[in-house]
């Protein structure tokens, strides 16, 4: 996936105002269920002594970007970044260009309404889409690692559009 | 593991008035109607079999018990066998009269007449030295009184459930012209735990899910096993190493590696026919396409260039094709084109998305996973036409051939819980059954007849 320059620039002027953005981008996210601690520590952000935060750490990341916005979600068979998924990465971002020695893997997902062999490849598409987005805004491309895991990682437990609407996401986790 | 299984009788006689001769010569017609004169005939040939206890000439203890229990237990083999083909309507053994040694070659035609029984299949289980055993196992006519077949196995004490297999692979073969499959092994992956951290083991079991072995321990998650065509490794895909890879198990040492030392994910394996090259998927920048490798590695070819999804994919049975999943077009829909990946063309049109195509053994037909609504087992002929669906579930997939390409497993998942089960559905979709499992399974891979 590529971007225009005009359309990066733009992008990337943005980020002073994605704060208020992500206030209320998040409320629909706001209305699920918190996140399970499958996802390699997402739960965690609620942990309230958020004083021992190490720097640059798993932690540090999710209680710096806010709630939810650790993640972004795609429409069935879809990887594209829309305007929404944007705002959450340029946060995402901004937190990178602090710390440039902090590795990132991001998570692939699909929904189980997918055959497995088809849902491991579209996790991986949706991973290397975030992936290249965050590229776009200067993160450097060795520093982020993608890993599909297809439907074999359902966060919400249901059989409903609700449920899917979650699990067809990519997760990004600080590694170090 | 090495087994010996000497056939040391098989003898057909002559076959008149059983509805075999009229069944085979009907399926072999390569015409159109195919599939439609399989479902006829498959309805008119389902027939009562009586099949009492083996006897035994003399009871004598083995490491797998006594001759007499290990009879009652080889008939009830193979009722169970023929059951499972949908072909059949075993009478027995349970509330059968038990027959005697000498009448096993001599049947009393006229008491099984009056049990209502088409067929009789009697047998004897004799222990040998070395602690081996002999089955000998016969077909009879009821209403003709004539002997259909016999067929008798040397076989170790252990392999007695084998013995069985071919007893019943005998029979099913003689009565419907059609080709054996009941003697092969199951790869698949064994589930436990919730549907939030589900524990994925890869497991092995007999086809009638007898001999069941775990061979992974659950630490990491293994996915889409695949037996080799000589049951001496597996390919599947295993997140050991935090990435989803495929790696080759080889059975008897344990030890395993990966196909290819990429650093790229790769899925969805298949072996060719001949067991020298795999066939697999690999993700690039999150661009899927289908590669294949020599089993000794080297370098690999890849198949397919288009953007998108280019995923799975399996050889026909002469290796000079292969089948495979894209969605170029803009949803899963089913390919076909040359083992060296020229002339690739959509074959699947009709409503609804396409998904893990499967090339029959028999060459006729591609199983595949309709998704449309529910997520449907179904067939078609090899250029796209002739589609019939088999199932009928809230999520049924990943459908696998028996060996003789005339039955079909694959794993249903139940809604919200996300159980898994292993179903075997014959071609007509009449016959539909649940695999006994020890545990949850899903992704069957059904291996070929063993020697």
């Amino acid at each position: 996936m590529t971007f225009s320059n005009g359309k990066m620039k733009a992008a990337i002027l943005l980020l002073a105002s994605t704060a208020l953005l992500t206030a209320c981008e998040k409320k629909e996210v706001d209305d699920l269920p918190p996140p399970a601690t499958g996802s390699q520590g997402a739960g965690t952000q609620t942990d309230p002594n958020a004083n021992a935060v190490r720097p640059g750490s798993q932690e540090d990341f999710l209680a710096s970007v806010g709630f939810g916005q650790d993640r972004i979600f795609f429409d069935t068979d879809r990887y594209n970044i829309d305007s929404r998924d944007q705002v959450t990465l340029q946060t995402q971002a901004q937190w990178m260009a602090r710390y440039p020695n902090a590795q990132i893997t991001i998570e692939g997902h699909a929904d189980e309404r997918g055959t497995r062999d088809y849902n491991l490849a579209l996790g991986e598409r949706r991973a290397n889409a975030a992936k290249n987005y965050l590229v776009s805004l200067g993160i450097g491309a060795g520093r982020i690692r993608t890993v599909s895991y297809g439907k074999e990682r359902p966060e919400a437990l249901g059989s409903n559009e609700q449920a899917w609407s979650q699990n067809r996401r990519a997760v990004t986790v600080i590694v170090n | 593991m090495q087994l010996r299984l000497i056939k040391f009788i098989f003898l057909c006689l002559l076959v008149l008035g059983t509805p075999a001769a009229l069944f085979a010569q009907n399926v072999s017609e390569e015409d159109q109607g195919e599939v439609e004169v399989i479902r006829v005939d498959i309805e008119n040939s389902v027939r009562r079999i009586a099949i009492p206890d083996f006897a035994t000439p003399a009871n004598a203890n083995t490491a797998a018990g006594g001759t007499a229990a290990l009879g009652a237990q080889i008939s009830a083999v193979i009722a169970n066998n023929l059951s499972g083909s949908g072909l059949f309507e075993p009478v027995g053994p349970r509330g059968v009269k038990k027959v005697s040694y000498p009448e096993v070659q001599a049947p009393q035609y006229p008491y099984w007449q009056g049990r209502n029984a088409d067929q009789l299949i009697s047998g004897f289980v004799r222990a040998e030295s070395g602690d081996r055993l002999t089955v000998g196992c016969y077909l009879y006519d009821v209403n003709f009184g004539n002997e259909v077949a016999r067929a008798g196995f040397v076989v170790p004490v252990r392999d007695w459930r084998r013995a069985a297999h071919k007893c019943a692979d005998t029979i099913y073969s003689k009565i419907t012209g059609e080709a054996p499959f009941f003697d092969s092994r199951i790869a698949y992956i064994a589930e436990t735990g919730p549907k939030d951290a589900r524990v994925k083991r890869l497991a092995i079991m007999d086809s009638d899910g007898a001999n069941h072995r775990f061979i992974t321990n659950g630490q990491t998650t293994a996915l889409t096993p695949r037996f080799s065509p000589n049951y001496r490794s597996i390919l599947y895909l295993s997140y050991r190493d935090g990435n989803p890879r495929i790696y080759v198990y080889d059975v008897e040492s344990g030890r395993q590696r990966l196909i290819t030392q990429s650093r790229n994910p790769t899925f969805a394996p298949r072996w060719s026919p001949d067991g020298q090259t795999i066939l697999y998927s690999m993700a690039v920048g999150g661009n899927t396409d289908v590669y294949k490798i020599s089993v000794n590695g080297g370098t690999p070819q890849r198949l397919t260039r288009a953007p998108g999804i280019d995923v799975g994919g399996s050889f026909s049975p002469d290796g000079s094709k292969i089948v495979f999943e894209s969605d170029r077009s803009g949803s899963q829909q089913i390919y076909v084109m040359n083992a060296d990946g020229s002339n690739q063309r959509r074959i699947s049109f009709g409503g609804g998305r396409f998904a893990t195509p499967e090339w029959s053994p028999r060459g006729d037909l591609i199983a595949f996973t309709r998704i449309g609504g529910g997520f449907r087992v179904g067939v078609m002929r090899t250029d796209g036409s002739g589609i019939r669906m088999l199932t009928n579930s809230w999520q049924d997939e990943a459908p696998t051939w028996a060996p003789n390409g005339r039955v079909i497993q694959f794993f249903r998942t139940q809604r919200n819980s996300g159980k898994t089960s292993i179903w075997q559905v014959d071609l007509t979709g009449r016959s539909e059954r649940k695999l006994p499992t020890p545990v949850n399974g899903s992704d069957p891979a059904w291996g070929p007849v063993r020697p």
